[in-house]
């Protein structure tokens, strides 16, 4: 069965690592990615220092609590556009007829595309997410169950997957609109902001638009409900902060059954 | 078709953002810093409607053209090459002013409602602020850009431009909320004539002397900025010249 | 049969605009109605002028585009809807772009594509060592596929493409852009692996060259039609296009006019070397000589076949107006 696993992954293993290889050749520049990543972290959250340098609480919750939002939304976020974060090139592909080539290899289309790069550099924001994660943990005064432990793993990763979706989605439009780049970055980059607050600050539409069409607030603001045992908004019930993992799955779907209409539309099967 | 989308974008951040402003002037008690709720909400999608026009960050036309030596090009033409990209960047801005600066104003009046002056000379002294706004940002990015006369890899320069204008240019949140010594820092730099003065000048909150004065800092910053872009450019192009490039 | 096309259509919607608002919408047939099979181990030329319907049809038999009407099978398969097993059996070479990864060397692309193909190690190395000797590959292995000539590149890409033993390949115009050596030397590599591994051919190009030296049959496709499907021999008498046999005699003669079925197309000054076209559907090439042999003493003679790139403009000219 691992040895099924390791088959399955090698042609990934071997694609990814020229990606990484080439991208940490050199060394400075890399280093200066990674910090100018870790610095947009940085001025993102001085947002939220300073919106608490003039208030005590924001939709119900303190600075710790706000904090843990934003540390848990980036750290899902950055690993997400790790990994896919590329996929907004895909006109860049489209042009050179690199499509083609993914077209004409007996592997998946979307598993090549994401395969084919990697952003080393998002590592430097996903530094900065776990530290203030790392810092907002103990300063919330958290009552640590079993459930809370595994949710606190568990909802990055999820989040992550959520956002992942969120690009893969966003990467599907491109196929009929090779200039949407600009239009899905509300929905990726849109999306993580609103899901760096709580989705309590929200009026009714936005808050059922950030949560059950684009599932911001799936990724931080719900889990942190359950870890501080805090009351939802209405609309949001407290208990829906363990069901990020559905709504991947979810989300999910939708995406690949995008993806897979984008490619019909591309080798001509939609039109 | 890419000027829609950027719009888009853009309104929907300012959405985000004025729920947000909306939120932390709840907590504090209806007022922050002497905003309400509306002029907060204000404050939000005015930031958005500009930043297309002002453009903040993003523009690397200079640097990648003296990495190219393209540059040569222009310092062999008879036109000044600063004055030339000037009135290039003051088109532009011109021409995105109404498709980056509606959509989120029209959406903001729309959901939220705006608390914008009904008198005239606050959008006259707007008008100017705006154009002065467009320039000082011009003239700073020109000058981040100069870096590649020096640099091989402007992309820590790049980086560092990108937070602090962004940060320090009230783009984010008003520099008026910013904490003592945030808000000092930013005033000893540039930024905050990009937006945070225009947004105060258009939406009445500073009128008549006080405006004037802001037009004035802005009209300093601009020619603070311009002047040392000019000196730094030519050193910059007579070390082109001497190098071979 | 390896390839099998039935009726097969691809429309596509062309909009250009007129004026500033309204736009034309017009619907041009890139392939209209094409039919064929080619047997396994067949070497197909595929010819046709740009804008033909050539590549419409290798993306249609590739999997790359979906048909609009018609059936089309590769290997027994469905091009799209099976894509990935027919991946496995086919191996695809554009002249014009690179499948190969730009930034990588050649050893790692093939390291690459056995992973992709799941290939085991034993047996893939010992291909790419035939290869590399074969493709004479060896000098450049290491080096990044940007930093490549084009000659090298191309040789890459042939054996990128049949790194998994494909039992069909495809070329879209791949000595586009070559010296002549290097021409010879891929159409003598191509002859090889076709008659020791039995791989099928399907080649589309524009040199005549190629065709002859390496495919047994032609199809000429014109406006996404079938205008000839046949040998190439056959299209010249077809069209009717004449050979040319330069004489060299052993004294100066008047110029050899008179001859059936010849004319004479030119003299040199010195009446040592004259040229006789003749249409190889009227007479033969030793009818001719024998006919000149009776007037003057031939000293040397070569023959010309018919320039192709005017045998094949010839075929559109007289295929039926639409």
């Amino acid at each position: 069965m691992a040895d099924q696993l390791a088959q399955w992954w090698r042609p990934y293993r071997e694609l990814i690592g020229s990606r990484v290889r080439s991208q940490t050749a050199y060394r400075r520049s890399f280093a200066l990615d990674v910090l100018g990543s870790a610095a947009v972290g940085v001025v993102e959250f001085a947002e939220v220092y300073i919106i608490f340098s003039n208030v005590d609480a924001l939709g119900g919750l303190d600075f710790a609590g706000v904090a843990l939002i934003f540390a848990l939304a980036n750290l899902a976020f950055s690993l997400a556009d790790l990994v896919v974060g590329h996929l907004d090139e895909l006109p860049r592909y489209l042009r050179t007829g690199t499509l083609d080539a993914f077209l004409l290899r007996p592997l998946p289309v979307l598993a090549q595309l994401v395969t084919s790069d990697i952003s080393l550099r998002r590592l430097g924001r996903t530094a900065v997410s776990m530290i203030i994660l790392a810092i907002a943990l103990p300063l919330n005064d958290i009552d640590w169950t079993a459930g809370r432990i595994v949710l606190v793993g568990v909802a990055p990763i999820a989040g992550a997957a959520i956002f992942a979706a969120l690009f893969v989605c966003a990467g599907a439009v491109l196929f009929w609109l090779i200039e949407g780049a600009q239009f899905s970055h509300a929905f990726t980059y849109g999306g993580n902001y609103a899901a760096t607050f709580p989705a309590s600050i929200f009026a009714m539409p936005m808050r059922v638009f950030f949560t059950f069409v684009i599932p911001s607030a799936f990724v931080a603001y719900l889990p942190t409900l359950v870890l501080l045992d805090l009351p939802g908004p209405p609309g949001l019930p407290q208990w829906l902060g363990w069901c990020t993992p559905l709504a991947a799955v979810g989300i999910w779907a939708i995406a690949l059954l995008s993806w897979r209409a984008g490619v019909r539309h591309y080798t001509g099967a939609g039109s | 078709m890419a000027a829609a989308a950027a719009a888009f974008t853009n309104t929907v951040f300012g959405l985000i953002r004025a729920y947000i402003t909306v939120a932390a002037i709840g907590a504090a008690g209806g007022e922050l810093a002497g905003y309400s709720a509306a002029q907060g909400v204000t404050y939000a999608f005015l930031a958005q409607a500009l930043i297309g026009p002002v453009h903040i960050f993003g523009w690397n036309e200079l640097a990648e053209r003296v990495k190219t030596g393209d540059v040569a090009v222009d310092l062999a033409r008879p036109v000044d090459p600063q004055l030339a990209f000037y009135a290039a960047d003051l088109g532009r801005a011109a021409y995105s002013l109404i498709p980056r600066g509606a959509p989120p104003m029209l959406v903001g009046a729309a959901v939220f409602g705006l608390a914008l002056p009904n008198t005239p000379l606050p959008y006259l002294f707007g008008a100017v602020s705006v154009v002065l706004a467009v320039s000082v940002s011009f003239a700073c990015r020109w000058l981040a850009n100069l870096s590649a006369f020096w640099l091989l890899d402007v992309r820590g320069v790049t980086i560092l431009y990108v937070l602090t204008a962004g940060l320090l240019s009230g783009h984010l949140l008003p520099v008026h909320w910013f904490p003592g010594w945030l808000a000092t820092l930013a005033h000893a730099t540039p930024f905050p004539s990009m937006i945070q003065t225009p947004i105060d000048v258009i939406t009445g909150r500073i009128q008549g002397t006080e405006a004037v004065t802001a037009l004035g800092i802005q009209a300093f910053w601009l020619v603070a900025m311009l002047a040392i872009g000019r000196v730094t450019f030519a050193r910059g192009a007579r070390k082109l010249v001497v190098q071979g490039g | 049969m390896i390839i099998s096309v039935q009726d097969l259509r691809r429309e596509f919607v062309v909009r250009s605009p007129i004026g500033r608002l309204k736009r034309e919408r017009r619907v041009v047939n890139a392939v209209d109605g094409l039919s064929f099979t080619i047997e396994r181990g067949a070497a197909v030329g595929y010819i046709g002028a740009n804008g033909a319907g050539k590549s419409t049809t290798i993306k249609m038999l590739t999997g790359i585009l979906v048909p609009t009407a018609g059936t089309v099978r590769t290997c027994g398969l469905e091009p799209v809807a099976d894509r990935k097993s027919l991946a496995r059996r086919i191996g695809v070479v554009f002249g014009q772009r690179s499948q190969l990864w730009w930034d990588l060397p050649l050893a790692q692309s093939y390291r690459a594509l056995a992973a992709i193909h799941r290939l085991r190690e034993s047996e893939w190395t010992a291909r790419r060592d035939e290869l590399v000797d074969r493709l004479d590959l060896g000098s450049f292995l290491d080096t990044p596929v940007r930093q490549l000539s084009l000659g090298q590149r191309i040789r890459g890409e042939l054996a990128a493409a049949l790194l998994h033993s494909p039992e069909l390949l495809i070329l879209d115009e791949p000595t586009i852009g070559l010296d002549v050596l290097s021409k010879e030397r891929l159409r003598v590599f191509l002859g090889e692996q076709r008659s020791s591994h039995g791989t099928t051919l399907l080649l589309t190009t524009h040199d005549m060259d190629d065709v002859q030296r390496l495919c047994e049959r032609i199809i000429v496709v014109d406006k996404g039609r079938m205008a000839y499907d046949g040998t190439l021999p056959g299209l010249v008498e077809r069209v009717g296009a004449q050979r040319v046999m330069t004489l060299d005699l052993h004294q100066p003669s008047e110029p050899l006019a008179g001859i059936p079925g010849t004319h004479v197309v030119d003299v040199e000054p010195d009446g040592l070397r004259q040229r006789l076209a003749f249409s190889p559907t009227e007479t033969t090439a030793a009818s001719v000589l024998a006919a000149v042999s009776t007037r003057t003493d031939v000293r040397d003679l070569a023959i010309d076949e018919p320039d192709i790139e005017d045998v094949v403009r010839r075929l559109y000219l007289s295929a039926t107006p639409n």
